[in-house]
């Protein structure tokens, strides 16, 4: 066991958080999500030279690449900063499945796009039903001569508004839950047929929901087998929410810093709060609850590369869990431990708490996790105790 | 002891529920089902509605708008605004500057303050915290100096409640700097906010909404008439309610409309092909919410009917801890509306959750669980924080 970074990956953090430093404080945020997309075209373009969007990609698609803990140095440095451009959406989403399942054709005229920032890409998967049940899908693909025609309503696609591509998945055969018969489907934005509604969320990243109504792809749209996408889909959604959880302890990690500076700084009652013992041991358990949710960040990006499905799904479900209570506990406390100016939009504190309780919605909160982990028969394997 | 509500007080709750049922409108409900928020119109048109009916302020003595209802009669009446959807009293008015005027106020305040206080003809706000005085209220700095028949106040205040709406403040002042206690020099005073040197500065909170203010005095002139009991007398004044607050602070019914809300989600949800509801882990913690509502509820109960720590002089352990509790379901309870709602609480749609009519696109029922779990952060924070309360209970309940 190894939990040290090497050389290659230290500068990586190193480069990653010094663009972010230099770019990305609270008040040129407040710039970047102000511009017409919620954020920064280019930001996003800084990204690209540093390579970050060739990340993930292997070196012979022209990727540069990293893995799991790539992308977990990447998101951590992204929470923290609470950065705001489709890095999940684009890399993390859209670029896993082209990695893991993208034809030759696929990968060589899109991740060239990807990484130099040109293309931007989102996954269409929940439905208005679906809640976070990966195989229920009821937006149909049917087949017209060699390809496809797409009909049904995608909910709540993270950057589904500004992505030129979007990845859908919807049912080619079977009943509405069935673990077989769903299709992946590249399907260009501005195809016809395709409307969308883009909005804010909580966190003021950005959202959509969109139509699908007749709208025809061709044969060399598919991603994988069609028909037998959902193995590629939950692995790569365990890959997405191991990199939330890695986003969400450099949220952590900042709100707990910024909370410890607070304590350090604020006077009442003629000295510094943080000489109150109450606080102190709020302090440290804030502490506690990062290191813990830093330890099952790095178990979650471990395991989101173990072939075994049971045991990837299971320990990615563990951290999700655990690391959406801790963002809870942490997140509040560092809005209550400042007080009233924790509770306003102007200053920072607040809007970590905001994506750390969105973070825990996005692919199932805590307690659903908790619920697939129990049903799949819990985490220990008796061997192993 | 008989804990059950006695035939009257079950009659009373139907007369209660029967107004509220006939009178209340059905935008304003609408809005207080839905959990947005309201907006100065509604407050005012509910309390309206309740003092036509001789309801604006019942914890009042008789002769002064009281309804002279015994402690039970008062909570079922809260409880039932609560489940009914509609705005509670303005607690500025009802609960803090009127029960201050009773206590400290000349004739003169009473006959000219307090009707136009019941009917909301003046909106109060409250101008206690200050940059550098929060929990630390006694380090205020605002400072007043008497000039003839008037103070010329400078100085701020932040955190100010609804300034935006109020067109009264009462406000906390220091008056003698160099009291030996910090306590000892400060003064209460009444401001028209029209006042010339007032300026009102919004601040947005972390639900995106417009709730509170920062309020800046620059010279502003305030007549000595409108002085609360003596000069520099101020912090007995504020201190009196301190700790006199029993019956408003848990909000019972506030976290009982939600749980039934959280309950009706929950069933138009599939989890695995079954309604969320029938799922039996999400039953056992909405039970355990129930069960942590009951208790706080006889608490509370308990609390309003017995009064023996107020007739003994002693310090009231019961206020501090309906306010920690009261404070940590109100969270805890759309923390759980909104993980039902799921991805279907993510958008933020600031207009439907300020009150509009219609959503831009999402699902009414989700687009305020968010909202009000981030905007409820502040019900251990507001009002003397959860921390100060524990302080309050240790040192002069428990005597540590
Ligand atoms: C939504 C909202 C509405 C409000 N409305 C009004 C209003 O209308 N009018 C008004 O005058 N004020 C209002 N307030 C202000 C409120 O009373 C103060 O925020 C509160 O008293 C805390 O003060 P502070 O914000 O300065 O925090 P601080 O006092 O700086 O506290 C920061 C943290 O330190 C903790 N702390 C402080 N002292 C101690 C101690 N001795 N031991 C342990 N912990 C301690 C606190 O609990 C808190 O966690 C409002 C506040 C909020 C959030």
């Amino acid at each position: 066991m190894d939990f040290d970074l090497n050389e290659d990956q230290r500068a990586l953090k190193d480069g990653v958080e010094r663009l972010l430093g230099d770019r990305y404080d609270f008040e040129q945020r407040k710039k970047h999500m102000a511009e017409s997309d919620g954020w920064s075209r280019e930001q996003w373009g800084r990204y690209a030279e540093m390579g970050l969007l060739a990340l993930p990609f292997a070196e012979s698609d022209g990727g540069i690449g990293g893995g799991a803990v790539e992308t977990l140095i990447v998101m951590e440095a992204f929470g923290s900063a609470l950065v705001l451009e489709p890095y999940l959406a684009t890399v993390v989403l859209g670029g896993g499945f082209l990695r893991l399942a993208g034809s030759a054709a696929q990968r060589a005229d899109l991740i060239p796009r990807i990484s130099d920032g040109s293309l931007l890409l989102a996954f269409a998967q929940a439905e208005q039903q679906s809640r976070y049940d990966l195989a229920d899908v009821a937006t149909a693909a049917r087949r017209d001569g060699a390809g496809w025609v797409i009909n049904g309503r995608k909910r709540y696609v993270l950057h589904g508004d500004c992505a030129d591509k979007i990845i859908v998945t919807a049912r080619i055969s079977g009943g509405s839950c069935d673990r077989t018969g769903i299709g992946l489907f590249i399907v260009d934005a501005a195809a016809a047929g395709v409307s969308r509604r883009g909005y804010p969320t909580q966190d003021r990243l950005r959202s959509a929901e969109i139509t699908f109504e007749n709208v025809r792809v061709d044969a060399d749209a598919v991603i994988g087998e069609p028909g037998a996408a959902l193995p590629l889909i939950e692995q790569v959604v365990s890959a997405a929410m191991a990199a939330l959880c890695a986003e969400a302890v450099g949220a952590m990690t900042r709100a707990h810093t910024v909370t410890v500076d607070y304590l350090k700084m604020r006077k009442q009652f003629g000295t510094t709060i943080g000489s109150f013992q109450a606080l102190q041991h709020r302090a440290v358990d804030m502490l506690v609850q990062v290191e813990l949710a830093r330890s099952m960040a790095l178990y979650a990006a471990m395991m989101s590369e173990e072939p075994n499905a049971l045991k990837r799904g299971s320990a990615v479900s563990a951290a999700k869990a655990q690391i959406g209570r801790a963002g809870h506990f942490v997140g509040g406390q560092a809005v209550q431990l400042h007080g009233g100016i924790g509770m306003t939009n102007e200053y920072m504190i607040g809007h970590y708490y905001r994506r750390l309780t969105m973070i825990d919605l996005q692919f199932g909160d805590s307690n659903h996790h908790l619920g697939v982990l129990a049903r799949t028969g819990g985490l220990l394997e008796s061997a192993e105790i | 002891m008989d804990l059950r509500y006695s035939d009257e007080e079950i009659a009373f709750r139907e007369e209660v529920r029967e107004f509220f049922r006939t009178t209340l409108p059905n935008d304003i409900r609408r809005k207080g089902i839905l959990g947005q928020r309201f907006n100065r119109d509604d407050i005012v048109r509910a309390t309206l509605l309740r003092h036509e009916r001789g309801w604006a302020t019942p914890s009042w003595p008789v002769e002064w708008g009281g309804t002279g209802w015994n402690a039970v009669k008062q909570y079922i009446f809260k409880e039932e605004t609560y489940i009914a959807g509609a705005p509670e009293p303005l607690g500025f008015n009802v609960n803090m500057i009127g029960p201050v005027i009773i206590a400290f106020g000349t004739e003169e305040q009473k006959k000219h303050f307090l009707p136009k206080i019941a009917r909301l003809d003046y909106w109060f706000c409250q101008g206690f915290s200050e940059p550098g005085a929060g929990s630390d209220l006694a380090s205020l700095r605002t400072q007043a100096v008497r000039d003839g028949d008037h103070y010329v106040v400078n100085g701020q205040k932040i955190w100010t409640t609804l300034a935006h709406f109020a067109n009264w403040c009462f406000l906390l002042v220091r008056t003698d700097p160099t009291a030996k206690k910090r306590q000892q020099g400060i003064t209460y005073l009444l401001v028209e906010m029209n006042t010339p040197g007032i300026t009102v500065r919004p601040i947005i909170t972390i639900d995106g909404h417009h709730e509170f203010n920062e309020v800046f005095f620059d010279n502003v002139r305030i007549p000595v008439a409108n002085r609360i009991g003596e000069e520099n007398k101020g912090w007995d004044y504020a201190k009196y309610l301190l700790g006199h607050e029993r019956g408003g602070v848990a909000r019972v019914g506030l976290c009982k409309l939600r749980l039934q809300r959280t309950k009706e989600f929950a069933s138009r949800i599939n989890v695995d092909g079954r309604p969320l509801s029938e799922n039996q882990s999400f039953r056992e913690r909405i039970t355990a919410l129930e069960i942590d509502l009951k208790a706080l509820e006889m608490l509370q109960l308990r609390a309003l009917s017995d009064t023996s720590h107020a007739r003994a002089g002693k310090p009231d352990p019961m206020a501090p801890i309906l306010k920690i509790r009261g404070s940590e379901l109100q969270q805890a309870t759309t923390e759980l509306q909104t993980e039902v709602a799921g991805y279907a609480a993510m958008e933020f749609d600031a207009d439907f959750v300020g009150g509009g009519a219609k959503p831009l696109g999402g699902e009414d029922w989700a687009l305020t669980v968010a909202p009000n779990q981030y905007w409820l952060r502040h019900t251990t924070i507001s009002a003397g924080t959860n921390e100060i309360q524990r302080n309050v209970l240790a040192k002069s309940v428990l005597e540590l």
